[in-house]
């Protein structure tokens, strides 16, 4: 809960200045499979309505600690199968009409973008009645504050205006969760959308450490050959 | 084993290895390439970086078959493909991170090992032609890159072939009609992909493995240079005909790469295994986001590698409206290094006994790569602008178009001062 305070009292720091976005850290951690999990659920029931992850597979979750039951059971529509990607229904012609633009595939948006983009980003949503969507987002564009996405999130975080001369965001009309909670909300999910960019990433660090020990000792032992060969050479 | 199992064992073993020689030199060439290629013995740290640049082609190779038996080389599947290798393909992750570290790491040896050779006069009589096959392999491992650069299909893939094939265009008269031919369409398209992975997975490493070949056989015909950049062949013991100081190739210096081998691998496992993007320096964040020829990205920089080149090129104003000359220049800033070994007149060649003249010359000269590699890399507003004294001029365009003049002044005065510059009397034998 402190953390969260804490995170409570950068939030003003939300301020854009000369096109220059300010990111807050996300809180990412690979090992808290539990903080995977909910940002896998978040992401299943709100991004993936849109948003495809077509390089991702349901069964990769097994990964963080999910099994294949609770995979079918939570996260799949009724005809969908463990091993398939997550792929979206909408149509990418249909998204054009609709928001202008096609939802892009989100599979390694964390590796285009950064975890802290993304985190900021789902939290700097505020309204704009002269956009199209009526919200405006300036992480997403620090000149122009226009983005294609609607607040998906708002019923969760509330709605948040904008001052236009500090560029400060303020809560105007509270939404389910409170700010610690929505925040951590977002934590969870950028978390898991890190993740999802690179699923092999804990392996591959978890694996690094034992390659270096066993070339530790391949070099010392190639040091003492060269030394034992090289004894008479002067 | 007795005795005498051993020896009948050791009689079957030569009776087939004589077999073997009379049908095929192998032990000869084992002689002359290895047992008895007679090395300096005072190498030192710089002479690690030749065996290391074949044990990187050697790698980059192996991980680029089992890269091929995976990518699809198609517009629309590219992409995905390569994510494909980073989830689904047992260890992919580890094949793909080896092979785009590799090509980093093959510049970074590349690069020494050159190095190598510019300070201890390697390029200098008998070693002419030695030095232009390693300036064709120079050229031949830039457009390597450059093409499997294309292969994952991102956003920088897509603009940075797009940008360097249309320098090409800048040639005059014959330009536009080059460029077209080379992409095979009038813009970076699925024909442009299909070309470039035949290129990058077969055209190209033939050429390579071949020059590579003609550089060893022309090395093992001249011998070693070494940092003292004197000729052990002129000193021989009078009975065995073998250099004073050299030693045998192997077992020598076979068991000292080993142990240049060991601190490669692991300074090259701390990268694929905890940094594989290297902060954006060996995998650029925006090649995550799919080629999209409707959205240009707004900075295009090259992997780092090219930067120096790509300095040049922007440092180069426009002559007449035409791009040309700045695209000459690139060329130049490459291709100059084949005209060393005419270039230097110095009556030695090892940096150990030339005077203050020739090394304050390379100072400036590394200082100048440097800093246009470094500039390559960022926007040219990055340092902002110089006031109206000097036209706004862009400060970053400034530095680069400096660095460039001392970059081509390096080879450009390089017959003069180091004719001029006071070299040190040079030993008769090896020092350490």
């Amino acid at each position: 809960m402190k953390k969260f305070l804490l995170l409570l009292a950068i939030l003003p720091s939300l301020t854009f200045a000369n096109a220059e976005v300010h990111l807050d850290k996300a809180p990412i951690d690979a090992s808290n499979h539990e903080s995977l999990q909910r940002g896998a659920r978040t992401f299943v029931n709100y991004c993936l309505n849109c948003h495809s992850a077509n390089y991702m597979r349901y069964n990769r979750l097994l990964d963080i600690g999910l099994t294949e039951k609770q995979i079918a059971d939570n996260l799949l529509f009724a005809d969908g199968k463990v091993g398939d990607q997550m792929k979206v229904a909408m149509n990418k012609g249909d998204a054009k009409k609709w928001f202008g633009v096609a939802p892009p595939d989100l599979s390694v948006e964390v590796r285009a973008r950064g975890a802290d983009w993304v985190y900021t980003y789902l939290r700097g949503f505020y309204r704009d009645e002269s956009s199209t969507t009526g919200w405006g987002n300036c992480v997403f564009d620090p000149v122009s504050c226009k983005v294609s996405m609607p607040h998906v999130l708002y019923e969760l975080q509330g709605v948040q205006v904008m001052n236009h001369e500090t560029h400060e965001l303020t809560l105007t009309k509270p939404g389910r969760m409170s700010v610690a909670e929505y925040d951590s909300f977002i934590g969870d999910l950028s978390n898991y959308m890190a993740y999802m960019a690179e699923p092999a990433k804990q392996q591959r660090n978890h694996l690094g450490w034992f390659v270096l020990i066993f070339l530790g000792v391949l070099l010392v032992l190639t040091y003492k050959l060269k030394k034992a060969y090289w004894k008479d050479i002067h | 084993m007795t005795d005498t199992k051993k020896s009948a064992a050791t009689s079957k073993l030569d009776s087939a290895l004589s077999w073997v020689d009379d049908r095929f030199p192998l032990t000869s060439n084992v002689k002359a390439h290895l047992t008895e290629y007679y090395a300096p013995k005072n190498f030192n740290f710089w002479y690690f970086f030749g065996s290391l640049a074949m044990m990187v082609l050697v790698l980059q190779i192996l991980t680029g078959i089992f890269l091929t038996m995976h990518y699809k080389p198609d517009a629309d599947l590219a992409f995905g493909s390569v994510e494909y290798i980073m989830r689904d393909v047992p260890w992919g992750w580890l094949i793909r991170y080896m092979h785009s570290t590799g090509a980093s790491m093959f510049f970074v040896v590349v690069y020494l090992h050159m190095f190598r050779g510019i300070i201890y006069g390697s390029y200098r009589t008998p070693r002419e032609l030695l030095w232009l096959f390693g300036v064709g392999i120079f050229l031949c491992l830039m457009g390597e890159a450059f093409f499997g650069y294309l292969l994952p299909w991102g956003q920088m893939s897509y603009w940075g072939a797009q940008v360097i094939v249309n320098l090409f265009s800048a040639i005059p008269f014959i330009g536009p009609d080059v460029s077209e031919w080379l992409r095979g369409d009038y813009l970076v398209s699925d024909a442009t992909l299909n070309r470039f992975f035949a290129f990058h997975v077969i055209a190209l490493p033939f050429v390579l493995v071949g020059l590579v070949a003609a550089h060893l056989i022309a090395l093992h015909e001249v011998g070693s240079n070494n940092p003292d950049g004197i000729e052990i062949k002129k000193l021989k013991d009078k009975k065995t005909g073998i250099p004073l100081d050299g030693i045998a190739f192997h077992p020598y210096y076979t068991v000292k790469d080993m142990v240049g081998v060991a601190v490669f691998l692991i300074v090259f496992s701390v990268v694929i295994f905890f940094a594989p993007e290297m902060g954006g320096y060996f995998l650029e964040a925006n090649n995550f986001v799919p080629a999209n020829p409707l959205v240009t990205p707004a900075h295009i920089a090259p992997v780092w590698y090219f930067t120096p080149y790509y300095s040049v090129l922007r440092a180069v104003p426009p002559i007449l409206n035409s791009q040309f000359p700045g695209v000459a220049a690139m060329g130049l800033s490459v291709l100059v290094f084949a005209l060393l070994p005419w270039l230097d007149k110095s009556p030695v060649k090892s940096i150990r006994y030339r005077g203050t003249l020739y090394k304050k010359w390379l100072a400036a000269f590394v200082m100048s790569f440097l800093v246009l590699g470094y500039l390559g890399t960022e926007p040219s507003n990055i340092w902002g602008q110089f006031g109206s004294w000097l036209g706004n001029a862009e400060r970053a365009t400034v530095v680069a178009r400096i660095a460039t003049t001392v970059y081509f002044a390096f080879f450009v005065l390089m017959p003069w001062y180091t004719k001029k510059d006071k070299t040190l009397p040079v030993p008769e034998r090896v020092t350490g």
